[in-house]
């Protein structure tokens, strides 16, 4: 077990690089930071696997977490984490399994025997999630119903659309009878032509989920968390000077945590043993 | 504490999210503040499923249904504020206005652009916007206003001295074209009128640049030869690196000159093709020296020191170019040939009176014109003979 390192210094923020936009984000952040008295510094990762194990060895003190690095983090520190802000638009988040309009399918049921398509095979909101809601629907995937995912750069959780717009796809192309899409990416993908509108249809909605969030071992002293909290959530979207940033990372407000929007994503983890098997990165095309 | 009432209250019948409900949900919201809601009437089945993510990305509050087909949101904070600068033209451009047109609204916090011409001082001129008009007016097309058909055969040392002055003004053309466009991407688009004028210059040299290579091909003999003094000569051209002392060198000084050059080629033409080519990039090059001449008595007017340091760039760029004897031989013979209209010693000693008082008169008119900038007669004259004798 590494020794947790003495607080001292900026505060250093973990963060996965899962476009270059992130460099543009948090090196806007660095100064605003400073100047607002919080002084941080960040540190990249190429996955979230790999921003959890720093994050619980102290080598960062936060961890800009994909809701599954979140349930990992707990799982690894045996629920020792602490989630302490997150996005206005992270919360109350619904996946859809989406049909062709001139598909037979009227309920969850009809999908037996059929393909869906999802995006990387550890995407929350295109895989796992909505998978689960078929799953307790009786329609169990690799047993009642055929997984087709998209896997683009998997170790970044979904976070790249990139999987699940090629679900979108193929679901158009009619190479699967329904795909696994994220409520606002579904929208994103008909107003960029991806789907044609009027084509598809919703079949199901999960329930609400909540997205990422900012966490830190829970026996990091608030002090050494806290002035970056009060930045953040001070951070007004009618500043000029981080308006931009707030644009690309997309949100409006920074709010407190809450973690009661994962228990989807928990029970997910755990039927389908998703750490306890590998990723099959054969299909990886990253 | 009892309900929110709504503030106010939208039917959008049986519109579908993907059908623009969007603009008909901002318009709605537009007129309320944040914190107040708005009750919408949708019967489009998907409606619902869409409005929490709408809502979401909007940045504003999804609070339920009210009834059936009947849906509220809160307005959330979080409008972009904006800067309207005005539609006249600033002493100075901020970078954050970016490329947003003048007298618009600017949303603000922008990103910071890299222009670095941002001052009016440093760009502006008057009479841009008939330059401008001028310029878009007489466009010319080389393909369809130039007399191809009536190209007679001519005797080959005169074709041959045609092609070695079509290969010269070609190579000077390439010059007055990427001078502007360098300094184009670096003017802060608030001086739009300058851009513009900029933008139709490049594609006016460019058109030069190939009528000049058309005409060289079109009598059987080709290009000729490019000399080593007359790269040199433009290379110090090129390489200058602020605008208006670029300006002063090329359009005035350079273009200055190139405008009795073309006088003389459309006087000596000895084809219809050469004169029409000779008179429609006059047309041209009379523009591009109005805008240096409208440019840099702008800048004087506000920056009279700044001659000391115009003069400063002539000398030198005169001095870089000491080592080369002056116009090249192949250029040079070109012109008296042309000009004498034959390779016969009667037609040479004519030919060399015709280039020696075309040299004068390029003189006469530089200082002329520098004249014209306020520099006093000394001045003028000092500055016109340490002018390239490569013309541009």
């Amino acid at each position: 077990m590494t020794a947790i390192r003495t607080p001292a210094g900026p505060l250093r923020v973990g963060a996965v690089a899962y476009d270059p936009k992130v460099v543009t984000i948090w090196e806007g952040f660095v100064p605003y930071f400073a100047a607002h008295g919080a002084a941080i510094d960040y540190v990249l990762f190429s996955n979230y696997d790999a921003q959890v194990a720093a994050s619980l060895s102290g080598e960062i003190d936060v961890a800009w977490n994909s809701p599954l690095a979140w349930v990992k983090s707990q799982l690894d520190s045996r629920k020792g984490c602490r989630a302490i802000a997150m996005r206005d638009s992270d919360r109350d988040l619904t996946s859809k399994i989406v049909v062709r309009r001139d598909s037979g399918f009227m309920s969850l049921g009809d999908l037996k025997g059929k393909t869906i398509a999802v995006g990387a095979s550890d995407s929350p909101q295109a895989t796992l999630i909505p998978l689960l809601l078929l799953a307790e629907a009786g329609v169990v995937p690799g047993e009642q119903c055929h997984v087709l995912y998209h896997n683009v750069m998997v170790g970044k959780h979904g976070d790249h659309v990139g999987g699940e717009r090629d679900a979108a796809r193929a679901l158009a192309a009619g190479k699967v009878d329904a795909a696994c899409l994220l409520d606002g990416n579904y929208t994103v993908f008909i107003n960029e032509g991806t789907l044609d509108p009027g084509t598809t249809r919703i079949l199901a909605s999960t329930a609400h989920f909540d997205h990422c969030n900012f966490t830190v071992r829970a026996d990091l002293m608030r002090e050494r968390w806290q002035p970056f909290v009060e930045t953040l959530l001070g951070m007004s979207f009618e500043d000029p000077e981080v308006r931009a940033l707030m644009e690309l990372e997309g949100l409006k407000r920074w709010l407190p945590a809450r973690t009661t929007g994962y228990g989807q994503l928990e029970r997910a983890v755990e039927r389908f043993r998703f750490y306890a098997r590998t990723i099959s990165k054969s299909t990886d095309r990253s | 504490m009892p309900e929110q009432s709504p503030k106010a209250q939208i039917d959008l019948e049986d519109l579908a999210i993907h059908e623009g409900t969007p603009v008909l949900l901002r318009r709605a919201l537009a007129g309320l503040t944040a914190g107040e809601l708005l009750e919408v009437r949708a019967d489009s089945s998907d409606f619902f499923e869409a409005l929490g993510a709408w809502c979401r990305e909007e940045g504003h509050c999804y609070v339920g249904s009210s009834g059936p087909n009947c849906y509220r949101i809160e307005k959330g904070a979080g409008t972009a504020p904006v800067v309207a600068p005005g539609n006249h033209v600033a002493e100075s451009a901020d970078p954050n206005w970016g490329l947003a047109p003048r007298g618009g609204k600017i949303e603000r916090g922008g990103p910071k652009f890299a222009f670095t011409l941002c001052q009016k001082r440093d760009v502006w001129a008057q009479e841009l916007a008939s330059i401008y008009k001028q310029a878009a007016a007489n466009q010319w097309s080389a393909a369809r206003d130039i007399p191809w058909s009536s190209l007679p055969k001519l005797p080959a040392e005169l074709e041959a001295a045609l092609a070695q002055i079509m290969t010269f003004l070609t190579e000077n053309e390439f010059a007055a074209l990427y001078v502007p466009a360098r300094f184009i991407p670096r003017i802060h688009p608030h001086y739009r009128e300058v851009v513009e004028v900029l933008a139709v210059q490049v594609a006016d040299e460019a058109r030069h640049a190939e009528a000049f290579t058309w005409r060289a091909e079109a009598g059987g003999i080709g290009l000729g030869t490019t000399a080593n003094s007359g790269q040199l000569s433009l290379q110090t051209l090129l390489e200058e690196p602020d605008f208006t002392t670029a300006a002063f060198l090329l359009c005035v000084m350079g273009e200055g000159t190139f405008l009795t050059l073309l006088t003389f080629l459309e006087q000596f033409a000895p084809d219809p093709v050469t004169a029409t080519l000779a008179r429609l990039a006059h047309r041209d090059e009379a523009r591009h020296v109005a805008f240096g001449m409208e440019h840099l008595r702008y800048v004087l007017e506000r920056e009279p020191e700044r001659r000391s340091s115009l003069a400063a760039a002539v000398e030198r760029r005169s001095r870089m170019l000491a080592s080369v004897s002056g116009l090249s031989p192949y250029v040079s013979d070109a012109l008296m040939i042309l000009a004498g209209g034959g390779v016969a010693p009667q037609q040479v000693r004519a030919g060399a009176r015709q280039v020696f008082l075309l040299h004068r008169e390029m003189d006469a008119a530089r200082r002329d014109r520098l004249h014209g900038l306020g520099f006093d007669s000394f001045q003028a004259t000092r500055l016109s003979a340490h002018h390239t004798r490569n013309f541009m």
